[in-house]
């Protein structure tokens, strides 16, 4: 039911692969020190790999922007990938869609990193 | 879809996490009885979570002195729950509108707009002290023939 992430590095580009339920609670703080660890590494450069999220809730859309805003003010980008239908939707209904960067191709999302 | 399948249950929780998870869990269930689609059985659990986060978080404040009330009621026509809290009370009227530019980026604040996205109904009533929520989502009754 939680939520797990797996950190990778390609091209200079801090890869989390986020897996489970980004909720209330556990999955929300997960993120939140995920994205604190990153930033402390000096990684700034993040790719949010959605892929096998299952489930996120507002909290969990909440705890998404804050990421990208803290990135962002530490001076680096955060860049979404692999959106299932039901974040896409729910980012589409809450109007983030355009306001985060989405990808759905590692590769090419890797690439538009500024570096 | 519908059919005259009715049922009830109510609950009293504790204002935990445990308790969102549960009214999640139960809402998924009796949306599924009364026959909503796949698309609409997580949206209406999500919907469900959402008031119960707002129940257990902002109206009782975790605290282990307040309760959370839940009821679920499936009737010809409609999926009816309630979801009621002890807290300060709640002015749907106050809540900052998630869409708008100055609080697009807002880390919360999205979770009555959720809500109501995914309910045909939404209502609010004063319980002195507490909220009490109610959400009402049509059973689309079944085609001609069928």
């Amino acid at each position: 039911m939680s939520m797990k992430v797996s950190t990778r590095q390609v091209d200079g580009v801090t890869i989390l692969d986020l897996s489970g339920r980004i909720t209330l609670g556990e999955g929300s703080v997960v993120l939140r020190d995920a994205i604190r660890d990153q930033l402390a590494k000096g990684n700034k450069s993040v790719l949010l790999n959605l892929g096998d999220v299952s489930y996120i809730d507002s909290s969990g859309i909440g705890e998404l922007v804050s990421s990208f805003t803290t990135v962002k003010n530490s001076g680096g980008e955060l860049k979404l990938l692999n959106l299932t239908k039901k974040v896409h939707d729910l980012l589409q209904i809450t109007k983030l869609y355009t306001v985060f960067d989405v990808k759905d191709d590692e590769a090419s999302a890797v690439a538009s990193f500024t570096k | 879809m519908a059919d005259s399948t009715t049922s009830r249950a109510s609950f009293t929780l504790d204002s935990t996490l445990e308790t969102v998870n549960r009214l999640e869990l139960e809402a998924e269930q009796f949306a599924q009885r009364a026959g909503f689609s796949e698309d609409d059985i997580p949206n209406i659990a999500m919907a469900v979570r959402e008031a119960a986060v707002n129940a257990v978080l902002h109206g009782n404040n975790y605290s282990t002195e307040k309760h959370v009330s839940a009821s679920f009621e499936t009737t010809s026509s409609d999926l009816v729950i309630k979801i009621t809290d002890q807290g300060p009370g709640l002015d749907p009227d106050t809540i900052p509108d998630p869409l708008a530019p100055e609080n697009i980026l807002r880390g919360s604040g999205r979770g009555i707009f959720l809500i109501r996205a995914f309910m045909d109904e939404v209502h609010f009533r004063q319980t002195h002290p507490g909220t009490e929520l109610t959400l009402i989502k049509h059973r689309t009754p079944a085609p001609a023939g069928n």
